[in-house]
């Protein structure tokens, strides 16, 4: 079974929409063992680092997530509170990548960041049958630094990391979910790996 | 390198696609669902969905048709005509909606501005805004472009981010239906005036409308509705025609 972390700070609709293109069942929950026991665990996120790092401690779910296995994919803020530290609400994540999340602090930038931006992809599992870069839709103001568990890069002012990788922990910051054909591939690729 | 944002724009009464000109005339240009799947398909960056039903159903049809939309559209859609609270909110972005266009509520009740952003980030949130050009300034327009606020164009969009706009959305009501380009020097003003992401809307009539928003300001996205549904310009000849021209675009 597909689980998808139900916590309160994740737009899950579209996530479940995008499954329900796919004919995948899944289960939207919060219950520890559920998750415990999924084959595959998708961690979405949307609006502030900090809420959401909130509502999962709230929900014990920090070391629940901690201890997973099988594979993972938070998306959007889901992939940023995989991070270490994030300077939205200077928020302590919960640290299973290496690295930081900062704002996007250029002045000339506008931000958010709204809307289809190239991806430089890496020779991943998760893009398989996708070109070297891609075009996929992503809105945030904070962006992950780019290290060695980096598997995707893109460039809004600066590089910033655009996917992540660390054993069986994947993040990605677009949304796949709304990327259309490109971003349903990623997600068919994750639910195969 | 992120891309200028192509939107056409779905005007919805009783659940069906209309669009005025001048905010009178409504013509029906199809059914929501197959024209937003079509349009998904042939290169939209994104879709807004404007609700002008003003029955007491209007809120149960918007959701249950937000909820058809998010089950067959895989890009981003925004949902707004109307609403005024918090609630409705709630239900639209629950239903699959991505962001929500706040209009003339804003204008009522500013604080809706911080509370929907406040609760789910300003990247769900899009602050609309009808203006004119009254003498020599621009002027906010609420309910449907009938009241003339008094408010100027560019203090109310600053004011909006201020209170966590994620995205303004402009239409120039002078423009709006005339075919004769967007109003390049109101968007060139605003697009430097606040630091959100500007979608462009009212005047489009051709590709070449287009390449002259994205050139000459920092709109980030370009909005339009019958040009769009009464194939007076074609998504794939538009992209590839911004793409010719230097533009950052997805193709």
């Amino acid at each position: 079974m597909i689980v998808i972390i139900d916590y309160g700070a994740g737009n899950t609709k579209s996530v479940t929409n995008a499954l329900d293109r796919l004919d995948t069942l899944y289960e939207l929950t919060e219950d520890s063992s559920k998750i415990k026991a999924a084959d595959k665990v998708i961690f979405p996120g949307v609006g502030h680092a900090g809420h959401a790092m909130y509502s999962l401690r709230e929900k014990n779910l920090v070391d629940v997530i901690r201890g997973i296995k099988q594979p993972l994919l938070g998306i959007c803020v889901g992939m940023q509170l995989l991070y270490d530290r994030s300077e939205e609400g200077n928020t302590e994540c919960i640290g299973l990548i290496r690295g930081q999340v900062t704002k996007f602090d250029n002045k000339e930038l506008i931000v958010p960041q709204m809307g289809w931006n190239t991806n430089v992809l890496s020779n991943n599992k998760l893009f398989k049958g996708l070109g070297e870069s891609t075009y996929l839709y992503a809105v945030h103001s904070y962006r992950a630094e780019v290290t060695s568990d980096t598997i995707a890069t893109s460039v809004y002012g600066n590089e910033y990391a655009s996917a992540v990788q660390s054993n069986n922990f994947y993040g990605v910051q677009f949304h796949p979910e709304k990327s259309s054909g490109d971003g349903q591939l990623i997600i068919k690729n994750f639910l195969e790996l | 390198m992120l891309a200028k944002r192509i939107i056409p724009c779905l005007d919805i009464k009783n659940g069906r696609v209309v669009k005025g000109t001048n905010f009178i005339n409504l013509k029906d240009a199809g059914d929501p669902i197959s024209l937003a799947r079509h349009y998904a398909e042939i290169g939209a960056d994104e879709l807004v969905f404007l609700d002008i039903t003003a029955t007491l159903e209007k809120r149960k049809t918007l959701v249950a048709l937000v909820e058809e939309i998010g089950k067959v559209i895989d890009i981003p859609f925004t949902v707004g005509g109307g609403i005024s609270d918090i609630d409705l909110v709630d239900e639209l972005l629950q239903n699959g909606a991505d962001k929500v266009a706040i209009n003339s509520a804003a204008i009522r009740n500013p604080d809706l501005i911080n509370e929907v952003s406040g609760k789910y980030g300003a990247q769900c949130v899009v602050a609309a805004i009808d203006a004119k050009s009254i003498d020599d300034s621009w002027l906010v327009f609420s309910k449907g472009g009938t009241h003339n606020t008094g408010l100027d164009l560019f203090l109310w969009a600053k004011e909006l981010v201020d209170r966590g706009a994620g995205e303004i959305l402009f239409t120039s009501m002078n423009a709006d239906g005339t075919k004769q380009g967007f109003e390049i020097d109101a968007l060139k003003k605003l697009t430097e005036y606040v630091n959100v992401p500007v979608i462009a809307s009212g005047g489009a009539g051709s590709i070449n409308d287009f390449v002259t928003l994205f050139s000459e300001t920092r709109a980030t996205g370009g909005l339009a509705a019958s040009i769009f549904h009464f194939g007076d310009v074609a998504i794939p000849e538009l992209k590839q025609e911004l793409y010719k021209n230097g533009i950052s675009i997805r193709i």
